[in-house]
């Protein structure tokens, strides 16, 4: 479904990626971990040409998003982005919030955004917050918010830029749970995290970054049970 | 007894040199905004002054935006890619005015431009506010782009990540909370807006202190006219001082909690 070939990515002088190849395919769910300025955001930033990548190419269903005469907007589309810091519209409602894009992308009329939003709204149980504005949310109902957001858009594959990592510890489960709900529906997901416990029960592939590499990747319980390599022993064992 | 005799009276009461203080007092009101119904050139002036000062605005927003625009555009170019060479010049363009204008003195500027620029112009007031407007832009166009950098870049990823092209994303996301952000500073300009207009008057634009001085000339009497100007440039003020916390007031609806 994804198909990265050789992506480097420098800032500068600073090499973040350092030729990275890898396949992600449809169904899966895909845990991205790693200590801190590994890489692991900015590579799945590069998935949709958030950061553009200084060497390399990417595919998404048969058409190369790398090159440039690529309709970029058009692949947004068909991913949804969750951030770290939510990034919800605080100048519109919730409603607006969800049903901005998929109104003026013309994939669905007012009416039928409406519509959608009001399902995605009861599923994650925040119906009643929809004429409400972003501020006056929880963090983790912003996050909640930002994950229908970008399901409104009916993507084919969902990235999540450690989703949780802002939240306050007793609404991380809430939020891991619509990724679970998410998960189990079937949908594509490449998730950034630093949960440990969300990627050895939800993933289907594990990999492990550090220094601008993909150093050890395999199925959750045997890459948490016996990990090869030895920076990957040592980063298990200071976060275990 | 009214007031027109009152004054004919207490006038001829001060030529002789018995007049009280506050008979003399009298005589210099009634000269600077009764006699011959001086008050309504003030009331035109007042005219004068908010028409140029819209239009300046105008003129001031318009090239403001379009400075601002073009400079963030430029700034904002995506590293690595080559860079547009056209957006370079136009930008190279937008810097040299933006220097040049905050560079050298209003008062230069209205000069230059009413006894250089268009020294054969009779129409001082327009050039005046075309003068205020160039001036201006390049203030306003600063205020934008501070507000335009200052705003979280994830809003704009955010925009960009659902799919929404650049320009629907600033129109939606990233102005209106521009917008909000700037707003006491673009008060604050269009507040010095408002009163530089009265600096158009030494090129001969027909403003309200052009009026109030043409009244000194007349009366040989300087204090009742300029503070008359000035009271009505406070009151001016203070009216647009309170619109723009009622509009600030507005635009924070979504911050309550």
């Amino acid at each position: 479904m994804i198909d990265v070939k050789h992506l480097s990515k420098s800032f500068g002088d600073n090499l973040v990626l350092d030729d990275i190849s890898e396949h992600i395919y449809p169904g899966e769910k895909v845990v991205i971990i790693g200590p801190s300025g590994s890489g692991k955001s900015t590579f799945l930033r590069c998935l949709n040409l958030l950061e553009t990548p200084t060497k390399g190419s990417i595919t998404f269903q048969g058409q190369e998003i790398t090159d440039p005469r690529c309709d970029i907007d058009k692949i947004r589309q068909q991913m949804g982005m969750v951030f770290q810091h939510f990034n919800l519209f605080p100048n519109m409602t919730i409603r607006r919030n969800i049903t901005l894009a998929p109104v003026r992308t013309k994939l669905m009329s007012q009416g039928e955004a409406d519509d959608t939003a009001t399902a995605l709204l009861k599923r994650v149980g925040l119906l009643e917050k929809a004429d409400a504005y972003p501020a006056q949310l929880s963090g983790g109902q912003k996050q909640r918010i930002a994950i229908v957001r970008a399901l409104a858009m009916k993507p084919k594959v969902m990235l999540f830029d450690e989703p949780t990592s802002a939240l306050d510890p007793e609404m991380v489960g809430e939020v891991l749970e619509v990724m679970k709900e998410l998960a189990d529906e079937g949908m594509t997901m490449v998730v950034v995290t630093h949960e440990m416990g969300f990627a050895r029960e939800v993933g289907t592939r594990v990999l492990f970054m550090d220094g601008g590499h993909i150093l050890e990747q395999n199925e959750p319980h045997a890459f948490f049970a016996n990990p090869r390599e030895p920076r990957t022993i040592e980063f298990l064992s200071k976060v275990l | 007894m009214d007031l027109a005799q009152t004054y004919e009276l207490w006038r001829q009461l001060m030529l002789d040199g018995e007049a009280q203080w506050w008979q003399t007092l009298f005589v210099r009101f009634y000269q600077a905004f009764l006699e011959n119904d001086r008050w309504q050139q003030y009331l035109e002036g007042v005219g004068v002054t908010l028409l140029v000062t819209a239009m300046a605005l105008a003129i001031g927003v318009a090239l403001g935006v379009l400075v601002a625009v073009i400079r963030t555009a430029h700034d904002q170019q995506r590293p690595g890619r080559p860079r547009n060479p056209l957006l370079g010049l136009v930008n190279a363009v937008c810097q040299v005015y933006v220097t040049v204008i905050r560079g050298t003195p209003m008062m230069v500027q209205i000069l230059i431009m009413g006894m250089v620029i268009f020294k054969s112009s009779r129409n001082f007031t327009v050039v005046g506010a075309l003068t205020l407007g160039i001036n201006s832009g390049a203030y306003v166009a600063e205020i934008i782009r501070g507000g335009l950098m200052s705003l979280d870049v994830g809003q704009s990823e955010a925009g960009r990540s659902l799919g929404l092209n650049y320009l629907d994303t600033m129109r939606f996301i990233v102005v209106p909370q521009a917008f909000k952000a700037i707003l006491p500073s673009l008060g604050n300009e269009f507040i010095v807006l408002l009163k530089d207009t009265s600096m158009i008057s030494i090129i001969g634009g027909q403003e309200m202190v052009y009026f109030a001085r043409n009244i000194v000339n007349r009366t040989f009497d300087a204090m009742f006219p300029l503070l008359g100007a000035a009271v009505i440039y406070l009151i001016l003020v203070l009216i647009f001082s309170w619109l723009q916390g009622k509009l600030e007031r507005r635009l924070r609806q979504s911050d309550r909690r």
